[in-house]
């Protein structure tokens, strides 16, 4: 549904921001990766009614955001056009959740209208996490920090073959149905005949090319070992990253945060 | 220096269903010469190469490079002696980033960490594509994939350089730039190319194959000049060779 | 589908992971075995492929909307079942991390429906059973069609089983299922149709490819996955036992960090700080004029740690997966001091 030449622009321009330079984009992969598991976990172990407390979260995005000279308004953007999908599933909660938890003046919020807020909100969370992760460490690096941290080099391999190969197989997708398109004058789908074919004859190609490929890698002396280089560094200023934020996260999922704030403004204000 | 030889002798190649794509192919290539073989589309150029790195083994007949006899202990050997740049550089330039393919190689050959980033870094140079270390492949133009995936060859320091269409699908003035570029290396050198005005500069001998088999081989300009046998190849005398369009000279 | 981070609990996010960590862990070894570097750059572009094939839709016939194909069994066909399993998981991977499909904690979900489900049950047992030692073009085609239908019938039922678990989702359980499995059905057998048609397409124009595919035999004694299979049953069996006996606890995070600092008071959401806070609340308004107030039954439910108390049995579920996850975390740091000291002995 979506274009495939779109799709390899997102791509593209999220890929390249990953060529930054800032002070979190030198941070070792590895704690960056750290830090957003723990955001996650903490994130998605709030109870289903909770919405408040998940707020103050917000702010990881932000710091990074804001530290590692994102574009935020395109974040946000990636963001808020995922938010739909989890949308689809948390509309259900009002329907079956009738009972009413909070009263607002005349109007009565019911459980399943807090659920499914408190859906969005993880959603937006820990989509935005994802895509800022990925944002300041970048992809291969990801995957070094991972093999690092003990996932098989097999599958290393495989992640960095996928994702080089990527761009060029979805640019040859592109074009084969650019082909199709321009002689099927308006009609948008494709009949599953010539769908079949269409797609036979991209995994040949596919196929020959990984044929080549290998050609290319024996002739550079290829033995089935994968070699990678530059060790990282995981140095003081990446403890105190991990530590740092993993702290704070935790004392939000255990401090109610905007509660005790709002509880200490209003306590004030009278 | 006779590590610098490639010498085919009686080469045959039939493929698995039956297809005879070589049929008693004999030549000698000695040090520093440059090399180009042509011939139409499905004359069996791209199955001679693969035979020249071991990647294809001949159904029989016999190849040499340098010292060694192609066997499977020599392998090694001859693949690090012969740098093969293939045609798209999309299928050599496999790895993140620009610098993990040129150590891919030297990597391979179980180098130490220093050494390899020297020779990385020297066979950047080379191709001038210095700048380029830390991009990712798919973010680079036409004719600075080209060069990087010299550099992934250079990098190991082979003897021989074999290249599979150098020129295809390059603009001018990439083409111009690379075609400099390979003037200046003195291995060894044997291409492939439909790109004949690029062997009437880089060449000095040709090889024509037709059908599987050597038509013709000796100093490229004698064999440009044979039209009848450019002809009977399904070829042409380069542009440069032919007369002015203008004045019809 | 895709399962989402937000309709997920972290007890079934982090045993779905182990379970398709686990996996990976074994198809990495098994394909590094086979010791056929052929593999490396064709699982890398046949994932590419199917991430590029994704996009590219057909109109399924006689309802005008139109699907793409799922892929799953067709690289189980192409590639056997290890080898599928990791490029399935590779594509899974990058669609998380750039387009956000799912999201990070789900991965391991994902993985585990769209991976394992074709990989290690639709492609052994259905498609390899049913195509026989002989295949003829129609047995191809029956199998490909069955197997890839029980593929997608299992895929979602994954998915409704770990929104069920999870209980973020007030979706009931019978509800759900069968707003997915007819949908499922029909997306199956247009999944098989097209999947026929590429494997006959390719079957036509390079024969030795399937036939190498054929012959990479699979299904025989996996030591290494009975022992694996063992090690997750044992895992899952200590880590719901230990939380059943702490089922009073309403939170298992809660109970884990109380656990862990000896502190008591977290367990009790009306004491200590939640208590005081919960006191400050009631004497302060929130707002001015419009009154924040609770119903009597489910009092602290907002903005409190321990909601979950809508019915016993999904509550100690809850709590099994609570300790589940206990342990995984517990293994997780181990891990992770294991991995420190190694680092400090380098660097002695």
């Amino acid at each position: 549904m979506l274009s495939i030449d779109g799709v390899l622009l997102d791509f593209k321009r999220l890929d390249s921001l990953a060529t930054g330079d800032s002070a979190i984009h030198r941070l070792d992969p590895r704690a960056k990766v750290l830090v957003t598991l723990v955001f996650i976990v903490t994130v998605v172990s709030f109870g289903r009614y909770e919405l408040t407390a998940m707020v103050p979260f917000f702010i990881f995005p932000a710091v990074i955001i804001g530290l590692g000279n994102l574009p935020a308004g395109y974040i946000a953007r990636k963001v808020a056009l995922l938010c739909p999908f989890a949308l689809i599933v948390a509309i259900f909660n009002p329907v079956f959740d009738r009972e009413v938890l909070v009263q607002l003046g005349p109007l009565a919020v019911t459980g399943g209208w807090i659920s499914c807020a408190s859906i969005v909100v993880r959603a937006a969370l820990t989509v935005g996490a994802a895509i800022i992760l990925l944002a300041v460490t970048g992809f291969p690096a990801i995957c070094r920090a991972l093999e690092r941290l003990g996932m098989p080099q097999a599958f290393a391999v495989q992640l960095l073959f996928l994702y080089r190969y990527i761009f060029v197989l979805t640019e040859e997708g592109g074009r084969v149905s650019r082909a199709r398109a321009l002689r099927s004058y308006g009609n948008r789908g494709l009949g599953m005949k010539a769908y079949g074919s269409l797609l036979g004859n991209l995994l040949l190609r596919t196929w020959l090319r990984a044929e080549r490929i290998h050609m290319a890698m024996l002739a550079r002396g290829f033995t089935g070992e994968f070699h990678t280089r530059r060790e990282f560094r995981f140095g003081g200023r990446e403890l105190v990253y991990f530590l740092g934020w993993s702290a704070l996260f935790i004392t939000l999922r255990l401090q109610n945060a905007p509660r005790l704030l709002g509880a200490l403004v209003t306590g004030i204000s009278r | 220096m006779s590590h610098h030889i490639v010498e085919v002798k009686n080469l045959r190649h039939v493929y698995p269903d039956g297809t005879p794509a070589l049929r008693d192919i004999s030549f000698r290539i000695t040090h520093g010469e440059s090399v180009a073989i042509i011939g139409a589309n499905g004359a069996g150029k791209s199955t001679l190469l693969l035979h020249l790195n071991g990647y294809l083994a001949p159904t029989s007949g016999e190849i040499r490079i340098g010292d060694f006899p192609m066997s499977k202990a020599t392998l090694p050997d001859i693949r690090r002696t012969v740098g093969m740049v293939f045609q798209d550089p999309d299928d050599q330039l496999f790895m993140p980033t620009v610098y993990d393919d040129v150590a891919f190689g030297p990597m391979n050959l179980g180098m130490p960490g220093p050494d390899v980033e020297a020779r990385v870094r020297d066979a950047l140079q080379r191709v001038g594509a210095g700048h380029l270390q830390e991009k990712a492949p798919y973010h680079l133009s036409g004719g600075e994939k080209k060069r990087v995936a010299i550099a992934t060859v250079l990098s190991m320091s082979p003897d021989i350089l074999v290249m599979d269409e150098p020129t295809n699908g390059l603009d001018p003035f990439a083409r111009r730039q690379l075609m400099g570029l390979l003037k200046d290396f003195h291995h060894t050198k044997i291409f492939t190319s439909h790109d004949l005005d690029m062997v009437l500069e880089l060449c000095e001998r040709t090889i024509i194959l037709n059908e599987g088999a050597v038509k013709a081989d000796g100093p490229t300009r004698e064999i440009f000049r044979d039209e009848a046998l450019l002809a009977g190849c399904r070829l042409e005398k380069p542009l440069s060779m032919q007369g002015c369009p203008v004045c019809g000279k | 589908m895709h399962m989402a981070d937000a309709l997920l609990s972290p007890a079934v996010g982090g045993t779905m992971w182990a379970a398709s960590a686990g996996t990976i862990a074994y198809c990495s070894a098994k394909v590094r075995s086979e010791l056929d570097d052929r593999k490396v750059p064709l699982m890398g572009v046949l994932g590419a492929f199917l991430f590029a094939a994704q996009m590219i839709n057909f109109t399924i016939p006689a309802t005008g909307s139109s699907g793409h194909l799922g892929g799953g069994l067709l690289l189980a066909i192409l590639l056997g079942p290890h080898a599928a399993f990791l490029t399935i998981a590779s594509v899974l991977v990058v669609q998380a991390l750039f387009f956000a499909d799912g999201g990070l904690l789900a991965l391991g979900c994902n993985i585990f429906n769209m991976g394992f489900f074709p990989a290690f049950v639709a492609y052994p047992f259905v498609y390899k059973k049913l195509l026989g030692n002989n295949p003829s073009r129609m047995r191809l085609t029956t199998a490909t069609l069955i197997a890839a239908v029980v593929g997608l019938q299992l895929g979602p039922f994954g998915v409704v089983l770990e929104t069920f678990f999870s209980g973020i989702s007030a979706l009931p359980f019978a509800t759900f299922a069968i707003l997915m499995q007819p949908i499922h059905l029909a997306i199956g057998i247009v999944e098989g149709v097209v999947t026929v048609a590429v494997v006959s397409f390719v079957y036509k124009a390079r024969p030795e490819i399937l036939q190498g595919a054929l012959a990479a035999r699979p299904i025989d004694n996996h030591p290494l996955r009975n022992v694996l299979l063992a090690f997750l049953a044992v895992a899952i069996l200590t880590g719901g036992g230990i939380s059943l006996f702490a089922s009073k606890n309403p939170d298992g995070l809660e109970w884990a960090i109380a656990k862990v600092t000896g502190n008591e008071e977290l367990a009790g959401p009306r004491q200590g700080v939640h208590g005081a806070l919960a006191a400050i609340q009631e004497k302060s308004a929130f707002l001015p004029d419009y009154s924040f107030k609770k119903p009597a039954e489910p009092k602290d439910r907002v903005g409190d740690p321990a909601p979950e108390k809508k019915n016993e049995a999904e509550d100690d579920l809850g709590t099994s997966m609570a300790g589940i996850v206990g342990t995984l975390l517990t293994l997780a740091l181990a891990f992770i001091s294991g991995f420190i000291l190694k680092k400090r002995n380098k660097a002695v």
